[in-house]
């Protein structure tokens, strides 16, 4: 059979009352979140994908087939690794130990990933010869990423691994699973419930609702949808891929250009130009208006067409869907607006953006 | 001298013996009884804690019918070309295994049980083998239970009376131990060996004991540690 890359993940079982039914495909590379509320089936999932959780179903990940009709391989014969919600390290054993668990359980021909690459990337140097009741919060969760990287797997599942962690310690954790993300060659399924971290880490996202896939794409196309599943219409915002293209020392303000326009950003010392950036902007700073206004405050002003109006998508809200180029915005709007501006496909307005988030 | 030190060198080998095979036996059992969640699982841990409650007589008197002449072990044995098992060594030692059973069984059963399930399924996640979790996590974390359930069935057995009574009888250097000298004395009236023998257990287990609370106290810090 010919190796088809990507992974394949088809189950179905039942827990108790919950039913699980999913078949998807995504992509063999990149970060791919599973995302929706507790009790979605997210875990689940992931449980199912690793072979933790007995389901039927089809799992085959870049050609390698771990699961068919006929049979599952057990778990520790599959080449993933997994990153448990809670601190899962071996109370009984040092750091060091620990990191060695599954390192030196693997062939030697297997292992792509060292021991003291491992240990830089985590910056766990400093914590071997400690045992874990000795380490923070933030630092055992950094042991067990780099545990797990440590078995050089073709698939790494984790499961919410910032959730048992203060906001300190997960702003300390962020950087070090975006360097992952972005130089390692292994497909990332990530558990999450924030959408912070999705919009942070994510290339792909499959939204999950009540055991089932609600929504499954390329993380832009799938933020910049005006339906936005439960009632996260709140908070939905787009994200840009953007880069750095110019400083204005005076006004301390940076520019970064994207596919249909340019934003101006607030300076700050860590932004050089040429940086790629990931910006969010959500919903609720876009507003609209049928000229473009000069004596106001905003200055980030951008034509763009309306692409699709989504009226009353809940009481008195409406969000509407625009081009700029082809980069999708979503402006959030009372109802009255869109009736007043009298909104509708193809019309051409100005966008004025009131804030954006740097994300990554 | 011999006549004293005789029971007490028989003695420590029965219950280095018994303690030696019930660990081999037992920990299988115990991690059965703390994983599975068959019914049968309640019948089987009663049956293990049958010897708690059962008057040692009645134990020995059923060991002794089974392994008699017309009992079924009795018969296999003789088949085997064994002998038959009562009143002898070996006899006690079956005896002593069944009787002390629980006192392996169920400490096991409980440091097994308060391992976090979860950290097996990591084991298995970095690719070690159930049997490998094992090995490598279980026996380690279970330590103290493992302590614990050595010394007391050790020591249980050391004091077991009614069980030797029936099915070994007081034959000096194969079945006559420390309990059974014990009373061999009182019997005819020597108090002073008696004295000798039964203070020397008093003393014996009181050691043990500091011991092994004190060992288990150090165990379990050095896990943090």
């Amino acid at each position: 059979m010919m190796a088809a890359p990507g992974i394949q993940a088809r189950f179905a079982c039942k827990v108790g009352t919950f039913e699980l039914d999913v078949d998807l495909n995504l992509p063999g590379s990149g970060l791919t979140a599973l995302f929706g509320h507790s009790g979605c089936g997210k875990t689940t999932l992931l449980r199912c994908m690793a072979g933790l959780q007995a389901a039927e179903g089809i799992m085959r990940v870049n050609g390698d087939e771990w699961q068919n009709k006929t049979g599952s391989r057990p778990v520790h014969q599959r080449p993933l690794a997994y990153v448990f919600q809670e601190t899962s390290l071996f109370p009984h054993l040092s750091v060091k130990r620990n990191l060695m668990y599954g390192y030196k359980r693997i062939p030697q021909s297997d292992r792509q990933i060292s021991f003291d690459q491992a240990v830089e990337w985590l910056g766990l140097s400093r914590l071997l010869g400690r045992m874990p009741e000795k380490l923070s919060g933030g630092e055992r969760q950094r042991v067990a990423i780099a545990r797990a990287l440590l078995t050089s797997p073709r698939l790494l599942l984790m499961d919410e691994p910032l959730s048992a962690l203060d906001q300190a310690s997960k702003l300390d954790i962020m950087p070090y699973l975006e360097a992952l993300r972005d130089n390692l060659a292994i497909p990332m399924l990530y558990v999450s419930h924030s959408t912070a971290e999705v919009a942070r880490l994510a290339d792909h996202i499959v939204m999950m609702d009540g055991g089932r896939v609600v929504a499954e794409g390329p993380l832009q196309q799938i933020m910049a949808r005006t339906n936005q599943p439960f009632g996260l219409e709140k908070d939905a915002g787009v994200i840009l891929d953007a880069t750095l293209s110019e400083r204005d020392e005076q006004w301390h303000l940076c520019r970064a250009d994207f596919g249909g326009g340019h934003l101006w950003l607030r300076a700050d010392e860590s932004l050089m130009i040429g940086h790629k950036i990931r910006l969010q902007v959500l919903a609720r700073d876009v507003s609209l208006a049928r000229s473009k206004q000069t004596d106001q405050s905003i200055q980030n002003l951008l034509p763009a067409i309306v692409d699709e109006v989504a009226f009353e998508v809940s009481p008195g809200t409406s969000i509407v869907r625009l081009l700029a180029g082809q980069t999708p915005f979503l402006s959030r709007l009372t109802s009255r607006a869109v009736h007043t501006l009298a909104l509708e496909p193809g019309q051409q307005v100005w966008m004025q953006i009131k804030s954006v988030a740097i994300v990554d | 001298m011999d006549i004293y030190w005789e029971p007490v060198w028989l003695t420590l080998k029965l219950a280095g013996f018994t303690t030696a095979i019930l660990l081999v036996v037992g920990t299988p059992i115990a991690w059965w009884l703390a994983r599975s969640h068959h019914w049968i699982r309640q019948p089987i841990a009663a049956i293990v804690a049958l010897p708690l409650v059962l008057p040692p007589t009645v134990l020995g008197f059923y060991l002794l019918v089974l392994m008699g002449p017309k009992g079924m072990v009795g018969q296999i044995t003789e088949q085997l070309g064994l002998g038959l098992l009562p009143f002898t060594f070996e006899g006690l030692v079956i005896a002593s295994v069944i009787y002390s059973l629980p006192f392996t069984v169920q400490p096991l059963q409980n440091a097994f049980a308060s391992i976090n399930q979860q950290l097996l399924e990591v084991a298995s996640t970095l690719r070690a083998s159930p049997r490998d979790q094992f090995f490598s996590i279980v026996i380690p974390l279970a330590r103290p239970g493992f302590l614990t359930a050595s010394v007391l069935t050790f020591a249980h057995t050391i004091g077991e009376f009614g069980v030797v009574l029936m099915i070994g009888g007081n034959i000096p250097g194969e079945t006559k131990v420390l309990s059974v000298a014990i009373y061999d004395h009182v019997e005819s009236l020597e108090y002073t060996q008696a004295h000798w023998l039964a203070a020397g257990m008093v003393v014996f287990s009181f050691v043990v004991l500091v011991t092994l609370y004190s060992l288990n106290g150090r165990l379990q810090s050095g896990l943090v540690k």
